[in-house]
């Protein structure tokens, strides 16, 4: 029996204050993965007021079962990992809030944030690092039956459809990741993907065919997702021939990627065709004062390390904008 | 089970442990395939701190003690404070794999060390006047399960009206089928209402109000 135990959550109350209305920040950080807090480290160090907003400490790196290629350790689990951004960070007594979001920035010289436990904050910079949520198929059906044998987590839902028959859409690591753990339990799995072969790292796609339960439409797309209660079948597309079909199923696991969050930043930033954000090399955006870093960017290569730089970037960027051209 | 490196984790995790606090082991002997590891699960973690006190006792041979508890299934596992009184945390089946954080949590919270509620949520908590039961199934490979089991238990543990239960499909799958269970984590509430995902304290609340 695996035990997997998360410390953080028992870390005795961590050094922080809250978030004052009234003062006005030199930087406003918004987002808790390895960029936004490694932000926050330099930040602090460099003395500037500096308060900190997340949804959840760690993003992705905290819903990462193992990391094997951040510098330093050759294995670290995603949740030891988070800690130690955390613990790094909190040393410095912070002003802080946990499970926040940011709903809208007003531009200005000093900047309005506007968060959606109802306050706002002022800065006369803002760091943007919210990194990216999975993204969904959307098509007809899905939203419906979500949780009613769509889903998107595979190792929660996983189990639940032991001896069924399952579809994971997409074919590259997550996909071929969900559709191994997948195969350990479900009946049948047919792994559906658009392109003509598995985008997946090649160590993974060799593991997958060890299984005989797992069937490939590669050059096919789901269509529309069928079932009163709950998932009863799928319309899948052949895209070479243009004919489509139907496969009676229990559930359909998407891990078709990632989008980034920038939903609320659409009046002041122009993204890309991605929704990602574009930043200049020193993560300065289009707007004065407003940076950003990690997978939230249009910066290629999305890696924790990478993230954690391109914070460290960010913040000594918004510290020479705070000394050398706010007025 | 446990090697020595976890043993030390949990000892730190269990270190602001403030008053006693009982668990009570429901098992059989034959005919409970998860008894025999989620026994061996709760007797590892009871040697890990003098405040713990595990007491086993057998399904069948026991059913006064059962009946006084309300356990309708085993493997089972119920919190009691120091002075032996339930406090209406249940886990069904072992809380192992992610499920160890919210039964450290439970007794953590039990024992008196907790996290605090703002007040004005606290005195909706304690207005509950009627029975509440909350049911959260979950995996033990979910990483958010955790988090709703947790939540639960806390009202639980608030207001000798609510019970809360930690259900893990796996163990009971034909409770999965019943409850129509097809995601992670999934909470229902007296029966008939329904939450699915990992609802905070407040979401919980405002069904367990309007009942």
């Amino acid at each position: 029996m695996n035990i997997n135990l998360n410390i953080s959550s028992f870390v005795n109350e961590p050094n922080f204050n809250s978030i004052s209305p009234d003062k006005i920040y030199d930087t406003l950080i918004i987002g808790g993965g390895p960029a936004g807090l490694t932000a926050a480290v330099y930040c602090m160090r460099k003395g500037m007021k500096t308060a900190l907003v997340l949804k959840k400490a760690g993003g992705q790196v905290a819903e990462t079962a193992s990391i094997e290629n951040y510098p330093g350790y050759s294995y670290i689990d995603g949740n030891d990992l988070t800690l130690k951004f955390r613990e790094q960070v909190m040393q410095f007594g912070i002003d802080y809030a946990e499970n926040v979001s940011a709903e809208r920035i007003i531009q200005g010289n000093v900047k309005k944030t506007l968060l959606d436990n109802g306050s706002a904050v002022s800065s006369k910079s803002i760091i943007i690092a919210t990194g990216k949520k999975w993204k969904k198929l959307n098509i007809p059906g899905e939203e419906r039956l979500i949780n009613r044998g769509v889903a998107y987590c595979s190792i929660c839902d996983g189990p639940l459809f032991a001896g069924k028959k399952v579809a994971v859409a997409g074919g590259g690591n997550s996909g071929v990741q969900a559709a191994i753990d997948l195969a350990k339990i479900a009946s049948v799995v047919y792994l559906i993907q658009h392109r003509d072969r598995l985008k997946a790292d090649e160590i993974l796609v060799n593991s997958l065919k060890k299984f005989s339960n797992v069937e490939y439409l590669l050059g096919h797309e789901i269509r529309e997702i069928h079932g009163e209660k709950e998932v009863e079948k799928i319309t899948v597309e052949n895209l070479s021939g243009n004919s489509s079909f139907e496969i009676p199923l229990n559930g359909v696991f998407v891990e078709i990627g990632m989008i980034p969050n920038t939903g609320f930043l659409n009046d002041v930033l122009k993204l890309n065709a991605f929704n990602e954000i574009p930043v200049d090399h020193l993560c300065r955006t289009e707007a004065a004062g407003v940076f950003a870093a990690g997978d939230v960017t249009d910066v290629r290569y999305k890696q924790i390390i990478v993230a954690a730089g391109e914070g460290a970037k960010a913040a000594l960027s918004a510290y020479d904008y705070i000394n050398f051209e706010f007025v | 089970m446990f090697d020595d490196s976890v043993k030390n984790q949990i000892r730190t995790i269990l270190n602001p442990l403030k008053e006693r606090v009982n668990i009570l082991y429901f098992t059989q002997e034959f005919e409970c395939a998860m008894c025999r590891d989620t026994g061996e699960f709760v007797r590892n973690i009871n040697e890990l701190s003098p405040k713990l006190n595990l007491t086993e006792f057998d399904y069948l041979k026991n059913p006064d003690k059962a009946e006084e508890f309300g356990i309708e299934r085993i493997p089972a596992i119920a919190i009691a404070d120091s002075g032996g009184k339930d406090t209406g945390i249940r886990f069904y089946g072992p809380p192992a794999g992610y499920e160890v954080n919210s039964f450290l949590s439970a007794l953590l919270e039990t024992s008196g060390a907790k996290q605090e509620i703002p007040v004005a949520l606290m005195n909706r908590i304690k207005a509950v006047n009627k029975p509440v039961n909350i049911k959260v199934f979950i995996s033990l490979s979910c990483p958010y399960c955790p988090e709703a089991v947790i939540a639960a238990h806390r009202l639980a543990l608030e207001n000798t009206n609510i019970k809360a239960d930690m259900i893990d499909v796996g163990v009971f799958p034909h409770l999965g089928v019943k409850y129509n269970v097809s995601g992670v984590p999934k909470i229902v509430i007296n029966e008939t209402r329904e939450l699915v995902g990992a609802h905070p304290i407040e979401n919980m609340l405002e069904v367990i109000e309007k009942l």
